[in-house]
C-alpha cells in the first residue's frame, strides 16, 4: 500500500479546521490558546456561521487571535471586549458575537465590562482563558493567581495579606440574572478537548436564543509563564488549578 | 417652512440623532448633559427608526461600545462632560488608531478634577491637542447655539465617515442647557445593510466568500509598519486642514482690533464688539467653528492689519496659544477669561479690552 492509497478522504481522522488560517501561530508550544482557537474555528464552521460571526479579541497573548480564525474581528482595548461585543450585538442582532479574553483582561482591568455585560444579559458568548498569570507581559500575577503561586510580581508566592485572594469569576457571575450558561472546562486531555468543544458549541447555540450571556471558562496552562514543561504544566494544573477552579457546568437556565 | 421647536441644546443633540439616522447612542449620566440620554430614552427611537440607545456602566464602557458599533460601520455616538470625557480618551485614541468614524459630544464644565457642574471651556487643550495617547488628531467642531447642536450631529457624521476619524462636538454647559428655537431639517433614514456594505467595505459585517476577513485594530508591533501608518494619518490630517477649516467673522472688514472666541464665548463677545462699536472703536470678531482644523491662516491674515488680537475664553487661556501661533508677533496678543463655571458679561470683556489696549 503506497501513500497515495492511504491518503483517501475516508481514511482522514484529523485535519486542520477549515477556518484556521495558514499564519504561523505565535503561541508557545504547550499553550492552551491554540487548542481553544481550533475548537472555536471548528464550531463556527460546523454551525455554518462564518458569515455571521464577529470575534472580539483582547489585549494579552491572544491579542492576535484575529490572525488565526478566518472571520471578521474587532480588536479591543485591554478589558473592554464585552463593551464592544454588547454594542456590536445590539446593533447587529442577527450576528453571532463572541469575545475571547484572558484572565488579566477579563478578571482584572475588565471586571466592570464583563460583570455589566452579564448583568444586562447581552446575547453574546464569552470565552475566558484562565491560566492564573499574565502571559504576554512576562508572567505577572493575575487576579486568578493561586495562593502561594510564584509569578514575576509575586516572586515569593502570592500572599493574600499582600496580594489579596484569587477571584473566581465564573461563580461570581452565575449569580447575575442576565447569564444563561456558565461552564468551566479545560483542554489538557483528548476527553477534555471534546467536552470543551461541546461547551463552546452550546454557548454559540444559546446566543441564538436571546436568553442571555454564555460564558465558557477554559482553565489553561501557561507553561512558559509557569516555567514548566508542557506535560508538567498540565499535571500542575490538574493538581492545583482544578481545586480552586473545578471543572463542570455552573449554570444552565435551560436545564 | 421647516418646523421650529423650543428646546435645550442637549435635547437638540438627541432629537437630531434620531432624525439624522443615527444607529446607536451609548452614554453615561453626567451633569450638565444628562438630558441627551434622558431625551433619547423618552423618545424611544428603537420603536421608530430602530436606533439603539443604551446606558453603559461607565464612560469607559460607553466609548468602547461606540468603538464596537463603529467597527460594524454603524453611525454611533456618545456624549459626556469633562470628567467623563477624560475617561473616554482611551477609547478615542483607539478609534483614531483604528480609523473609526464616531461622534462624541463634550458638554464642558469647570475643572480640574470633579470641578464644578457649571459651564466652562476647560477642555480645549485636552480635546484639540490631545484626546488620548499617541500621535493623532480629533476633528473638533464647536457649536454656539442649540441650532448648532442640532446641525453639528449630521455634519459631524459626515466628517467622521468621510475621513474615518473621531469627531468631537466641543460644547459647554451654556449651549447644552440653554433653550432656543431649533429648526428641524428633513428626516434622514438610517442606512441600510446594503448602504453600509457599499460605504464601509472595511467594516465587520461578517466575512463573506470573496473578500478577506475585515480586522479592525490599532495594533502593530513593527515600528516600520506603524510609521507608515502614522504617515498615512499625517496625510489625512493635511487633507482635513486643507479642506475643512470653518470660521465665522463678525464686523472684521474695517476692524482695527480683533477678538477670537469660540462657542458660547463668541456670542458674548459679539455683544462686546457691538458695545465697542458704539464707542467708536472698530472691533471685530472671528469665531473658529472648527477648532481642529484651526483657522490659523485667516487669523494670521487678519492680524496683519490689527492693532491687537484678544482671545476670549471661559478658561485660563488655552486657545490663546493657537492665536499667538497664528499672529506670529504681528501685533500684541491678549487674553481675557473667567473660570470655574463663571461667565463673563460683555461689559467685562470691554473693560479687559480697554485695559489691554490702554484705551479709556
Amino acid at each position: 500500500m503506497d501513500i497515495a492509497e492511504i491518503k483517501r478522504p475516508e481514511n482522514i481522522v484529523y485535519r486542520k479546521p477549515a477556518l484556521i488560517t495558514d499564519n504561523v501561530m505565535h503561541y508557545c508550544p504547550g499553550c492552551s490558546h491554540g487548542t481553544v482557537h481550533k475548537l472555536i474555528a471548528e464550531v463556527i464552521d460546523e454551525m455554518g456561521i462564518q458569515e455571521s460571526t464577529i470575534g472580539i479579541s483582547p489585549v494579552g497573548c491572544s491579542v492576535f487571535a484575529y490572525n488565526y480564525i478566518d472571520i471578521d474581528w474587532e480588536e479591543a482595548a485591554h478589558g473592554r471586549a464585552p463593551a464592544l461585543a454588547s454594542a456590536t450585538k445590539r446593533l447587529c442582532p442577527d450576528k453571532h458575537v463572541f469575545t475571547y479574553q484572558g484572565d488579566g483582561d477579563l478578571a482584572s482591568i475588565g471586571t466592570a465590562e464583563i460583570i455589566h455585560a452579564c448583568s444586562r444579559g447581552e446575547n453574546i458568548v464569552v470565552i475566558f482563558i484562565n491560566n492564573g498569570i499574565y502571559g504576554m507581559t512576562g508572567g505577572q500575577m493575575a487576579p486568578t493567581t493561586l495562593i502561594g503561586m510564584k509569578t514575576s510580581t509575586t516572586p515569593y508566592g502570592r500572599d493574600p495579606r499582600l496580594n489579596g485572594f484569587p477571584m473566581v469569576i465564573a461563580d461570581m457571575i452565575s449569580h447575575l440574572d442576565g447569564t444563561a450558561y456558565i461552564t468551566r472546562q479545560s483542554v489538557h486531555t483528548a476527553a477534555a478537548v471534546r467536552k470543551a468543544k461541546s461547551a463552546i458549541r452550546k454557548a454559540f447555540e444559546y446566543s441564538e436564543k436571546n436568553i442571555g450571556l454564555s460564558f465558557v471558562e477554559i482553565v489553561s496552562t501557561c507553561n512558559s509563564g509557569w516555567k514548566m514543561s508542557p506535560v508538567a504544566a498540565n499535571s500542575w494544573m490538574v493538581e492545583n488549578m482544578f481545586k480552586k477552579y473545578p471543572i463542570g457546568d455552573i449554570k444552565d437556565v435551560l436545564k | 417652512m421647516a418646523e421650529k421647536i423650543l428646546m435645550k441644546g442637549n435635547e437638540a443633540i438627541a432629537i437630531s440623532a434620531i432624525r439624522n439616522g443615527v444607529d446607536g447612542y451609548f452614554g453615561y449620566p453626567i451633569t450638565p448633559q444628562s438630558e441627551v440620554m434622558e431625551t433619547l430614552m423618552k423618545e424611544k427611537p428603537w420603536e421608530t427608526s430602530g436606533m439603539v440607545v443604551l446606558q453603559a456602566e461607565s464612560e469607559t464602557s460607553a466609548v468602547n461600545m461606540i468603538y464596537g458599533g463603529a467597527c460594524c460601520g454603524k453611525k454611533v455616538m456618545t456624549s459626556s462632560s469633562s470628567p467623563g470625557v477624560s475617561l473616554m480618551c482611551e477609547g478615542i485614541s483607539y478609534m483614531a488608531g483604528a480609523e473609526l468614524p464616531c461622534v462624541i459630544v463634550d458638554v464642558m464644565r469647570g475643572g480640574p478634577g470633579l470641578g464644578t457642574i457649571q459651564p466652562s471651556q476647560s477642555d480645549y487643550d485636552m480635546i484639540v491637542k490631545g484626546g488620548g495617547h499617541g500621535d493623532f488628531h480629533n476633528i473638533v467642531i464647536a457649536p454656539a447655539s442649540a441650532q448648532d447642536m442640532y446641525d453639528f450631529v449630521d455634519w459631524g457624521f459626515d466628517l467622521a465617515f468621510r475621513y474615518r476619524n473621531p469627531v468631537i462636538i466641543l460644547a459647554d454647559g451654556i449651549i447644552g442647557q440653554m433653550m432656543e428655537k431649533v429648526e428641524m431639517h428633513p428626516v434622514k433614514p438610517r442606512r441600510t445593510a446594503e448602504d453600509i456594505l457599499r460605504d464601509a467595505p472595511w467594516a465587520t459585517t461578517g466575512k463573506t466568500a470573496g473578500r478577506p476577513r475585515n480586522i479592525i485594530t490599532s495594533l502593530s508591533l513593527d515600528s516600520d509598519i506603524q510609521e507608515v501608518f502614522n504617515q498615512k494619518l499625517s496625510r489625512k490630517y493635511a487633507e482635513i486642514e486643507a479642506k475643512e477649516v470653518k470660521y465665522i467673522e463678525y464686523l472684521t472688514e474695517d476692524a482695527e482690533y480683533l477678538f477670537v472666541a469660540f462657542g458660547c464665548a463668541s456670542r458674548i463677545c459679539e455683544a462686546a464688539v457691538d458695545e465697542l462699536r458704539q464707542d467708536g472703536i472698530k472691533a471685530g470678531l472671528l469665531r473658529p467653528v472648527t477648532l481642529y482644523p484651526y483657522p490659523f491662516t485667516r487669523v494670521s491674515e487678519l492680524s496683519a492689519r490689527m492693532k491687537s488680537v484678544m482671545s476670549i475664553e471661559l478658561n485660563l487661556g488655552q486657545m490663546v496659544t493657537d492665536v499667538r501661533l497664528a499672529v506670529e508677533g504681528r501685533c500684541p496678543v491678549g487674553f481675557y477669561g473667567r473660570q470655574g463655571g463663571n461667565i463673563f458679561t460683555p461689559e467685562e470683556i470691554v473693560d479687559a479690552f480697554k485695559k489691554f489696549n490702554n484705551l479709556k
